[in-house]
């Protein structure tokens, strides 16, 4: 560990609560998200006698950490959040593996009992650093003082740098209330943590080699592209259109590439579009820069894109050939592979197969043909495509800066599905934890990081109650995040496998007792909208929009309409189920593929 | 997970040289555990006060691309600094050390040094009705000591697990 004491020549000396409030300051954090107790009193007092840092109160330590998630991945810097010991750290749990999950970079400070007690089952005490080690990129328990400004500074480092993900620091009270040095952060390299951040020029030639005489190739980019930072997105864009390839995203890397560009096939995976899906089988070169092969991806693992050469540029060495064997693996930051690519693809002499490429696309178009997002609306019952369509079509009208989160069901899917995103950094979901509840809080962090920008929750009916509490946080800091309810009255995803998969068995799936969501605003200090007929759904939009404070619209939508395209769990890319009444793949699902979740 | 029905599955032998600091151990058993992988000996001990340096071995199993997918997540553990698999990085020695009590008289006690010093294995410790022996040498040797001592009065076994390294000029400390 380089968190040793450094001898500078003007250590100062203060106490362990300002030296955490002074590194986090030299760290450049502006923001923290928190909830005090006993165990973190001494750091509370000394923001308290600070105006540098802003702190934020939430209502739960879960929200904490979810808001420090919207708040890092919209801004691309690291988001802070202080909890207390025992069930302030427990609480944050969640939000810590969900931050593991989608890689966002996140510090979270945790009280602690005093050194002396820890062991001793002493009030409020957990073992943080024992139940956050799984949870989090790397955890500290800081017991010597001298050592405190260092760990900071190095947390910053673990946490943004490399695969970003949370990094938990573990503070017992007498730590904060000691007096020790302050020190600066060490210029030196990191004892053993060292990112490789500069791809290989022999992989890069290679990778070179096989995308050049691709005759069906496709570039399958992901949330690493985001994590590189938009000039990631600028290259990756440059590329694609450079190449002439077909780009699909996955749901953590929407925005990485510009939805509205031609060659951009939409998300791909469980509930990506047709022509992505198959692409991906047919391609004879796969450029994955960024992304994970996860599940929701890849399908049946045996069937996935059986004839293609795999290019796979990551980071992380241990993402690569972990679920799917590649040809030529690539570690190192997104926006520099995609550099060198490019740089190497102008100084190789080789043409394309511009003649392969053309009859690709006109594949690719005949699978378009099939248009899988369409939808009927008709009649007075809204679709929830039809509602998310709107919203985006009024959000661009408006040309407002917009940015979108999302709790975890059917309504995230289509909003992935029906909302489009130009530019990184604009869509914030939790994707590979799925957590419901996640997207009120990130919008909080959101709009707390762009305090101008339109600010939308696509949420479910049964999710946003699961931090629903965060509506008094929106209120005490006047925070105009739109919460945008598409309300089925069912937790939808669960209907649609329990119809799908389990003969219709509703099983504990309905959302019974809602509260009135308009009384449920209105006692949160914020305005409240229900919308039930198609025809009220653009104004009711357009009310919500126009409101200068927090929203909660409650648009009741169709309760059983189903997510699709849709590729069943253990199925294959080219098994996709279609919206009823379109032709699509077979809707085999074996008993296998129903294991899977 | 690919089982051992897989034809690249084998046996590994990953020396990981990590920070001597506080929940290292934990770090890596846990990484073992919450992944699933098999370990079969972990060893650890510190090699460097200076540097303050702790070496860990640990014998594992699994398909190549599990045991690729094994270093690589050892590797990313932020107080690790090295990792080798020695098994296919070159020849390597592997050896391990065991304590093993015999408890037996006249006969017994006489088989047992006998065989004791056809293995070459050291008394450490002795009484009227008992022997300790102290052995080191690769798994296997010290399976079959302990199967010959079984039926004559195997009492007690202690074995450190392995340790290894890389035969010749190689080094993971340097
Ligand atoms: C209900 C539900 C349904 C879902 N359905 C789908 C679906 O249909 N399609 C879909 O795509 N997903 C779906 N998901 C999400 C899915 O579970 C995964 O979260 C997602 O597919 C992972 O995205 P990713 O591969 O881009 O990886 P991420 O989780 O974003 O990981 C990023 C990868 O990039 C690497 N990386 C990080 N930083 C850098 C850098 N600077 N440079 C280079 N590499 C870097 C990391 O090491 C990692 O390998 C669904 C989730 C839910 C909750
Ligand atoms: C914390 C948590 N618990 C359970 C689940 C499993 N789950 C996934 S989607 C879902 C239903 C979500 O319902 P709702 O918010 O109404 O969204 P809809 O699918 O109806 O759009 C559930 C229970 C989860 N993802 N997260
Ligand atoms: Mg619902």
């Amino acid at each position: 560990m380089s968190a040793t004491a450094q001898t500078t020549t003007e250590a100062r000396t203060m106490n362990g609560a300002e030296i955490v409030l002074q590194a986090l300051k030299d760290n450049g954090v502006e923001v923290i998200f928190g909830y005090p107790g006993g165990a973190v009193l001494p750091l509370y007092d000394a923001l308290f006698q600070q105006n540098a840092i802003r702190h934020i109160l939430v209502r739960h330590e879960q929200a904490a950490v979810h808001a420090a998630e919207g708040y890092a991945r919209s801004t691309g810097k690291v988001g802070v959040v202080l909890v207390t010991s025992g069930p302030g750290a427990t609480n944050a749990v969640t939000g810590l593996v969900d931050a593991l999950m989608d890689s966002i970079p996140v510090i979270c400070l945790t009280g602690q009992v005093p050194t002396h007690l820890i062991g001793n089952d002493a009030f409020q005490e957990a073992d943080t650093t024992g139940i956050t080690r799984p949870a989090t990129k790397h955890n500290y328990l800081v017991k010597d003082i001298n050592k405190l400004a260092g760990v900071v500074h190095e947390a910053f480092y673990v946490a943004k740098s490399g695969r970003p993900g949370p990094v938990v620091i573990d503070l017992p009270k007498d730590i904060l209330i000691g007096k020790g040095p302050y020190t600066e952060a060490p210029q030196t390299e990191h004892r053993s943590y060292r990112p490789v951040t500069e791809p290989d020029p022999a992989q890069i030639q290679a990778a070179v080699q096989l995308l050049k005489r691709a005759k069906r190739p496709i570039v399958y980019a992901g949330g690493g592209v985001i994590n590189a930072g938009p000039e990631a997105s600028r290259l990756l864009t440059e590329f694609v259109r450079m190449a002439g390839m077909p780009c699909t995203n996955t749901l953590m890397g929407l925005g990485a590439y510009p939805s509205s560009d031609p060659q951009f096939l939409g998300m791909l995976g469980m509930h990506g579009t047709y022509e992505a899906n198959l692409a991906m089988h047919g391609c004879d070169v796969m450029l994955n820069i960024g992304a994970r092969f996860d599940d929701r991806v890849t399908g049946r693992l045996n069937a996935f894109s059986p004839a293609s050469k795999k290019i796979h540029a990551d980071i992380d060495p241990s993402s690569i050939n972990k679920n799917v064997k590649v040809d030529v693996a690539v570690v190192g930051d997104a926006a520099r592979v995609l550099a060198a690519l490019l740089e190497a693809w102008k100084a190789d002499d080789a043409v394309q197969d511009r003649a392969a490429i053309a009859e690709w696309w006109r594949q690719i178009d005949a699978w378009r043909g099939t248009d899988c997002l369409q939808y009927r609306q008709e009649g007075s019952i809204i679709k929830p495509q039809h509602a998310v369509r709107r919203l985006y079509e009024i959000t661009r009208e408006l040309g407002r800066e917009t940015f979108i989160t999302t709790e975890v069901g059917q309504h995230q899917m289509w909003a992935a599905q029906y909302f489009g995103f130009e530019k990184p950094n604009r869509w914030m979901t939790s994707g590979g934890l799925g957590t419901m509840g996640y997207g009120l809080p990130a919008a909080m962090g959101v709009q707390i990081g762009h305090p101008d920008a339109l600010v939308i929750d696509i949420a479910g009916e049964a999710s946003i109650l699961m931090n629903i509490q965060e509506m008094g946080t929106l209120a005490q800091y006047r925070l105009p995040v739109k919460v945008f309810i598409l309300n089925n009255e069912y937790m939808g995803m669960v209907r649609q496998w329990q119809e799908l998969l389990h003969g219709s068995r509703y099983s504990e799936s309905y959302s019974a007792s809602l509260p009135d969501f308009v009384k449920l605003a209105e006692s949160f200090h914020a305005h409240g909208i229900r919308v039930t007929h198609a025809d009220q759904l653009d104004a009711g939009i357009r009310e919500m929009l126009a409101h200068p404070g927090p929203v909660i619209a409650d648009i009741a939508v169709a309760k059983d309409e189903n997510c699709f395209p849709m590729i069943p769990s253990g199925a294959a890319h080219n098994e996709m189920i279609l919206a009823a009444g379109q032709q699509g793949g077979v809707a085999g699902v074996t008993d296998e593929g129903k294991v899977l979740v | 997970m690919p089982d051992a029905s897989d034809p690249t599955f084998r046996n590994a032998t990953i020396a990981v040289l990590v920070e001597n600091e506080a929940g290292i151990l934990a770090r890596v058993v846990g990484l073992f555990s919450g992944r699933g992988y098999n370990i079969e000996s972990l060893t650890v001990a510190p090699v460097d006060a200076e540097r303050r340096l702790s070496r860990i071995t640990i014998v594992t199993s699994g398909t190549d691309m599990v045991i690729e997918q094994i270093k690589a997540q050892l590797d990313r553990l932020v107080p690790v600094h090295k990792v080798s698999d020695l098994t296919v990085e070159g020849p390597h020695l592997a050896r391990e050390m065991m304590l093993i009590k015999v408890v037996g008289r006249g006969e017994q006690r006489m088989e047992a040094l006998r065989l004791a010093d056809a293995f070459r294995a050291r008394v450490v410790d002795a009484t009227t009705g008992s022997f300790v022996f102290e052995m080191t040498g690769a798994g296997d040797k010290l399976d079959a000591f302990i199967e010959l001592m079984r039926p004559i009065g195997l009492a007690e076994v202690s074995r450190t697990g392995v340790v290894a390294i890389a035969r010749g000029a190689r080094s993971l400390q340097s």
